[in-house]
This record gives C-alpha cells, structure tokens and sequence, in this order.
C-alpha cells in the first residue's frame, strides 16, 4: 500500500453537484426512477449536461437479489441518457457508495477523466424483511457465518455484547446514539424517521438480537444520492462553493467477524483514517462534523474511537455529555445518520457526502445545520468491517 | 432459500462436520475455517489439515429474534463465536441452553445438528453447533 | 470371540410429561400412566433427527474407546424407522462425520424397532468371518405418532451407538438368535406421515410371541436358564410389555428394572433395547451375563446373550451415562411439543 498518493496525483478533485431522493419507502418508484432523480439533482445543480460526464459510477449491493436486476450501471446510464459514457457498477456491500466516490475520486485524480457523477442505489422494499435479512447477510461470510444462522444485527449485537463487557458501555449510552441520531433527522426533510425518540423508546423497542433492539437498528429503505466530481481547477466552471476531497482512502480487513484481531475494533477504519489524515494533513481535532457509519447503535460508538475522536472505551462517555449533537463539540450524523436518515445500502456512502457538501456550504435546515463547518468526515463501512472508507472534505473557497 | 445447491454443502463437508481447520507449519499459525495460503506467510506457508478438539468457551453472543429466511422456527436462537482452545474463533449456534443460560465464557463443546434445510424436498445441511459442556452439567 | 468394544448413547434434551398430553385430548392421564407406565417421554430439537442423534451417539462410543480409530470401523449401520431421507442412506452421513470414510461399507437398516439390532447382528457376522476389524451399529429414532393416537404417549426419540470387535471388548456376546414371521401390527406406507398399528393386536399374537419364543430359543441353544442371567433387557414399547414378558419367561422383576428406562424417556424404537442395554453396561461387573431381546413389529425378535468383562471399569466413564442424558431433561409444553414436531400446519421449515 502506496501511502504517498501525492506523486501520482493529476490534480485535487471538487464536488460541484449533489443530489438526493428522499430515503424511506418508494412504493411508487423502482431503482431506476430513484437514480434518475438524485442524478438529474446533481447535474443541473451543476448546470451540467449529459454528453459532459465522461464516466458514470454507481455504488449498489444488490440489485439482482433485491430487484431482481443486474447490470445496473448499464441501465441506470441508459435511463439518464448518459449512452454511451461507460458506466460501472461498484459493489462493496454497505460500503458500495463510499467506495464508488472513491472510484470517481480516482479517475479525476488521475486525470484520466473530466466529469464523473458518482450515484449511490438502493431498491430494497420491493422484497420482504425475511429476505431482505438474507440478502444483506449476504455482506458477511456467506458459509461460515450466515450459514449457520447469523444476521447483521446478529453480528453488531455481538460486538456490542463483547464491547459492554470490556468497557462497561451501559445499554443507556447506547441508546443515546440512536436518540442523538433521530433528533437529527427530524430536521431533515430526506430523513427516513423524522420522529424524536427516548432512551425509553429504544431499550424497550422489539427485541432484534439481544442486546440489540429495533430503535438501535437503521431501517430498510430505498433511495438514491449523486455527487458529481471534477478537478479543482475546473470546478468553478460549474459552481461558486466547491467542496474539495482532501482525502478519499480505503482499506480492508478479514470479511469474518471471528477473524478479527480485535471485534470491538474495525481495523480498516483505523487503517483508512490513518491514511487520510496522512494524504491531507488534516487530523482530528480540525474536522467540525462527521458523518459515520451507524448501521446500528454500536457502530456509531466504535467509529469514534476508530477514527481517533477518543480512546478506546471511551466513546459512550461522549453521549452522556451530549458531546455529539449539533451545537456541542463535535456534531456526528447532523442529517440523522443511517439510523433516521435511512439505510439503503448502496447509497449511504454517496449520501453521507451529499450531507457533508451540504453543511460545509451552509444549505443545511435549520437545527442541523453546523455553523462555520469548514471540514467534514466520512466514514462508510462494508460488512461487519471488511472494508472502510475515510473521506475528508474541505470547503474550497 | 435453494440459490446454493448441492455441491457448495457438500465441498465444506469436512470442516462442517469435523470442524477440520489449517495449521501453518512455518508460523505455527492455526485457521478456521482452512486456508490454502497462509495469510502470515503467504508463499513460505506451509498449511496442513488439524481437527479441532471441539471444546471452546463463549466469546461473544446474540440471541436472534429476527431471523434469515430459513431460520424462522428456530427463532429466538444463540448466535456467538466460539473461542476454540487451539485458539481459533468460530461462528456457530449455541442450542441445548436457553438465552439467559448462556454467559461469557461459558465452557461449551460441539455437537452434530441440522444447520439448515434446502426447502421441503431439497438437502438437510447438518454441521456443527455447540452446547454446554457435559461436565459443566454435571456440577450443576 | 466377538464383543462389544464400546457403546455410546444419546437423547435429546426436551421432554413431555403424560398430563400435558392428556390435558390436550381430554383424556385421563392417570390411566394411561399405569396401563403404559410411562411418565414422560424425550422429544427431539429442531434440529435433531435420526442422523444428528446417531452421529452424537456414535461420538460418545469412539470417545469411549480411545483404541478405536473410527478409519479402522469397517462396517457400518444404522437401524430406523425415521431415517430422514426416503432414499439417501443415514449411514452414509455418520460415516462421514465421525471420519470412517471411505473404506467401509454402510447401509440403513429397517425392521421397525429391532433395526438397531440387526445391525448389531450384520456387524458380528462381518467381525467373526474377519471381513472387517471393527463394526458399528446404531439403533436412533424419532418416532412419529398420529396426534391423539395412543402412540402419542410414547414415541420418543434417542440413539445407541455399539461398536463390535474382537479385541478389547467390555463384553462378550456368546451368541444370538432370531425368530421372524409375517404379522402386520404396525406399519407405515411409503408417503405417509404417521405409523398405524393394529391396537391389542400388537401384544399376544406379535410382541410376545416373537419376544418369548426368541428369547427361548436362544437360552436353549445356549443352554441357559433365567436363573443364569444377573440382568434382562426387552424391548420396551411401554413399562408394562416387558415386565409382562420377564414375568412369562421367568425372570425377576429386579432383572428388569436396571434396563427399563422407557418409563423416563418413553420408546425410542430402534434405539429402546440397546438404550437398554446401555442403561446396564453403566453399572454392570465383570462376569454379569446379560440377556438383551428386541422386538421388531412386522414381525420378529433378536435376542443375545451377553457376558461383561473386566475392561467395563476403564472405559465406562469415557462418554457420558445413558443417566447423565436420562437426568438432563428440559420440560415443555404440548404447543412446543406441536412445533419441534413440526406439527402445525403451514410450518414455515
Ligand atoms: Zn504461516
């Protein structure tokens, strides 16, 4: 692993488009309607035209056991009359999304590419929960974990056990991140859930897999987001507030939780944050918000300690303090995160960025939005783990 | 679910029902599940097949409330992983307790079950699982 | 002189008890716990069934016989009426899992609830006549019974697993016998879910005949009396036939009772005689002779005689006792019972 990307480096990238379909339940649209809308969203925020992409990129985990369709770059390019720009289809389960801007990341990086839309999918409504519990088990390690009976929520509630039993996390404090998440979506007018919980709602919600409950859970949703990216230097053809990618780096760890040198740790979110920081000589204490990976309440937690915001076992601490809502410290999901915002695998990366380009512009509503943001970080993650991405936006003006 | 046929059962026959795994003889390293490369010594490994003894104690678990298809009857049931005593963990279900029996570390061994079935017609998939061991029984 | 080398037992976890049956039918429990005398019987997991009981049995035998490489097993069956597949072999999968394969021969036996037995009976054949150096027979159920139907009170499921050899055996068998004749008491047809039975017809004219007539035969053939025998073990369908057939035969109640175990765990089928069997091995001495007769509905009896050696005390507490899985019981209710039978219509799985 090359950590010095900048004598590779063509030129910086900039976000100069971004577009979003509201996440929840679609009944009334399938995968390419959602994308279409995010991508036309993105474009003519641009003033971008068709013939002007010169790649498409669309993160999405499974369409085919979903939708029943693969080949979804094909279709989606097809349906946003992008024919015959190339189009490719990038899968890293939850992680799809951050690893497809990654992608584009690259090809404008490298110069090889002009103007890349970078689109995020998920149609995930369309089957029942059975299946879709199947489906995205699929994100693990097929024949020696959902084999024999593990779920996601299976796996996290594992961690979360093993994690509460090292570092005497209460189920309290879990239940705060979930809290913190849904008053944040009840800002947002994309969020899934808009509806404001307690601690009470969460601990005595359905139980999922103990100790993991229904309100520690990000739903099953449908929705799309876009990003359009081009290099720094010709971004203010298309807009007067670019938004840089300081960073863009992924890493990958054991696709098993039970190969883990430590469960209560994901490894390739350490691995990829150390690199970001490295490449943008940005480190933590001058990001103002974040946006993590909060598939479930626990992983909330570890992102913290993961990318460097506290120590080991500490994370739990911050959500008694209230250190993590908007307004206090250091403000984490301000768009309600996968939690209340919704979940639809392959466009949760895409969409944590549009919710970062969106603050550090200062367009985000009202009670969310974080004053004077300057720098923002992502985090998406795939499986249980297996792969990470860490991304670093900069305000560009 | 019927998607993986047969075959993709029947080539995992020798871990699932023997929990059979890898040991490195350049590191000393040991796998489950086997591994053709070692992933401390890549080329310089030298993995040969070991069984495990089959005796572990509770790492971590989760009782599934919600579960895949094909585990719905089974529901609510033990998931954790198991730390085997040549060091290993594996995934695996935890039967012959209820949930509030099962504990960290808890002592456990493996036994022979149905891990899941190919539809009304299709296979029965049996492998392993684990349970309390017999002498923590006895002592209680 | 051909023995048994090891035994190894199994029976699920779960029980119900004769009132939580009864309660469901109406029916007075009472009754029906002196005419059968049996109290509750063992119901199987999930997922349990013929193969993961016979597998867990023929575990405990290996673990109770260190000097047996499960390689060196050349024969293997396994006696059932509930073998999971219509056509695909029981045998083939405990092959496997216990690591005999390939160089062995393996087949399902069936013979109603004697199957385990002439297994064991195939397995000395192939050890006498040195075609193989050890075999295994395993007799494992988990007996279905109509809801409502007598048989409800009763069918139950567990697994023995006996390996045979000549050498370092814990018991001689000094010989067998078998009688066999056309009765239809009992049956399944191919396709159907429960047996059916041919009510008081099961007793005189098939279980005793067969049991008393084999059980004869093989003491004469032998020369021996019931006085001879410290232990007797009958097939056990319920308490009451093989108290009645002791008492027919001339051997002491006191005989029976250390074998009789269907009064806690009900009638295993295949595995009744050898769980039986198995129940005294847990605490027979050196030069206890034992008499073992199965009875299988179609119909026909094996009967053996067997004498204990002085390598029981090593090995016995190798595996777990067929009382250790006797005592771990769990008991449940008739709506879980309906469930883990998967009784209930629409059952997903
Ligand atoms: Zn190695």
């Amino acid at each position: 692993m090359s950590n010095d990307l900048g004598t590779l480096k063509k030129s910086d990238v900039a976000i100069v488009g971004v577009g979003i379909t509201p996440f929840g339940e679609h009944w009334d649209k399938g995968l390419r309607e959602l994308v279409i809308e995010a991508g036309f969203a993105a474009a003519s925020e641009a003033g971008v035209r068709g013939r002007d992409i010169d790649l498409m990129l669309v993160g999405n985990m499974s369409g085919g056991m979903f939708a029943g369709q693969e080949h979804v770059a094909a279709l989606v390019a097809d349906f946003l009359g992008l024919n015959p720009t190339p189009a490719v289809r990038v899968e890293a389960a939850c992680a799809s999304g951050g690893v497809a801007l990654r992608q584009g990341y690259l090809a404008i990086a490298s110069g090889l590419n002009n103007l890349v839309l970078v689109g995020g999918v998920e149609k995930m409504t369309d089957v029942g929960g059975g299946w879709a519990t199947s489906v995205l088990s699929g994100a693990m390690d097929f024949e020696w974990e959902a084999y024999f009976g593990a779920t996601f929520p299976g796996i996290y509630s594992m961690i979360a056990r093993r994690y509460m039993h090292e570092y005497g996390l209460t189920r309290d404090q879990l239940a705060k991140v979930a809290v913190k998440n849904h008053y944040h979506g009840s800002f947002n007018p994309f969020a899934h859930y808009r509806n404001r919980i307690t601690v009470d709602d969460v601990i005595n919600s359905s139980p999922v897999a103990d100790p993991l409950r229904l309100l520690d859970c990000s739903p099953i949703s449908d929705g799309a987001a876009c990003v359009l990216l081009t290099s720094a230097e010709n971004a203010k053809k298309y807009t007067d507030t670019p938004i840089i990618i300081k960073a863009c780096e992924q890493a990958s760890g054991t696709l098993t939780l039970f190969d883990r040198r430590d469960i209560c740790t994901i490894d390739a979110t350490i691995d990829a944050a150390n690199k970001a920081y490295l490449n943008s000589h940005i480190s933590p204490r001058d990001v103002d918000l974040l946006e993590v990976h909060d598939c479930f309440t626990i992983a909330e937690i570890l992102a913290l300690e993961d990318l460097g915001f506290c120590e080991k076992g500490q994370a739990g601490k911050m959500y008694d303090e209230g250190q993590t809502y908007v307004g206090a410290t250091l403000p984490v999901n301000t768009d309600g995160g996968l939690k209340a915002a919704g979940h639809p695998v392959g466009a949760t990366g895409v969409k944590q960025i549009v919710e970062l380009v969106k603050q550090l512009r200062g367009e985000a509503e009202k009670g969310r939005q974080v004053s004077g943001a300057e720098i923002g970080l992502a985090q998406n993650v795939g499986g249980s783990g297996a792969t990470a991405v860490v991304t670093i936006l900069e305000r560009g003006d | 679910m019927t998607m993986y046929g047969v075959p993709s059962h029947w080539r995992r026959y020798k871990e699932r029902y023997r929990l059979s795994g890898t040991r490195c003889e350049t590191c000393g390293n040991i796998y489950f599940p086997p591994r053709k490369v070692c992933p401390h010594c890549r080329r310089e490994g030298k993995p040969v097949s070991m069984n495990f003894s089959g005796k572990g104690k509770v790492y971590t678990f989760s009782v599934i409330r919600v579960p895949s298809e094909g585990f719905e009857a089974y529901a609510p049931y033990v998931i954790g992983l198991i730390q085997l005593e040549e060091g290993p963990k594996v995934t695996t279900q935890i039967v012959d307790c209820s949930p509030e029996e099962v504990y960290i570390d808890m002592p456990v061994e493996v036994c022979f079950r149905k891990l899941r079935e190919q539809g009304k017609e299709g296979i029965i998939c049996y492998g392993f699982k684990f349970k309390p061991t017999t002498d923590a029984i006895l002592k209680k | 002189m051909v023995g048994i080398v090891s035994y190894g037992v199994y029976i699920p976890r779960w029980r119900i008890k004769t009132e939580e049956i009864a309660k469901v039918w109406d029916q007075d429990a009472d009754r029906f716990k002196e005419g059968l005398l049996v109290e509750e019987k063992s119901v199987p997991s999930l997922d349990e069934d013929t193969v993961t009981l016979a597998v867990e049995a023929a575990r405990n035998a290996l673990n109770r016989s260190p000097e047996v490489n499960a390689k060196e097993i050349g024969a293997l069956y396994v006696g059932s009426e509930s073998h999971p597949y219509a056509v695909k072999p029981t045998a083939t999968i405990v092959a496997e899992a216990i690591d005999a394969t390939p160089s062995l021969t393996a087949a399902d036996m069936e013979f109603a609830c004697k199957a385990g037995t002439a297994g064991l009976q195939a397995c000395m054949g192939l050890v006498k006549a040195e075609y193989v150096k050890y075999g295994m027979a395993i007799g494992a159920d988990t007996a279905q019974a109509q809801p409502s139907d007598a048989l409800e009170y009763t069918a139950a499921a567990g697994a023995a697993a006996y390996i045979i050899g000549r050498d370092s055996v814990i018991a001689d068998i000094e010989g067998t016998y078998s009688t066999t004749q056309d009765v239809p008491d009992f049956w399944r047809r191919e396709g159907e879910g429960y047996p059916q039975h041919g009510g008081r017809f099961t007793g005189e004219p098939a279980y005793f005949t067969q049991v008393v007539n084999c059980t004869r035969g093989l003491m004469e053939r032998l020369g021996t009396k019931p006085k001879d025998y410290d232990y007797a073990v009958f097939h056990q369908p319920n308490g009451k036939f093989p108290l009645r057939a002791a008492q027919i035969l001339g051997f002491d109640k006191e005989k029976v009772m250390p074998g009789l175990i269907v009064t806690k765990i009900g009638n295993t089928y295949s595995g009744a005689s050898l769980l039986g069997l198995a129940s005294v091995l847990d605490q027979a001495k050196q030069g206890d002779r034992i008499l073992v007769t199965s009875y299988g509905s179609g119909a026909g009896s094996d009967s053996f005689s067997i004498v204990v050696t002085n390598l029981i005390e090593e090995k016995r507490d190798l595996a777990p006792s067929t009382e250790f899985y006797i005592n771990r019981k769990e008991y449940i209710d008739y709506a879980h019972y309906s469930k883990f039978k998967r009784q209930l219509r629409g059952f997903v799985n």
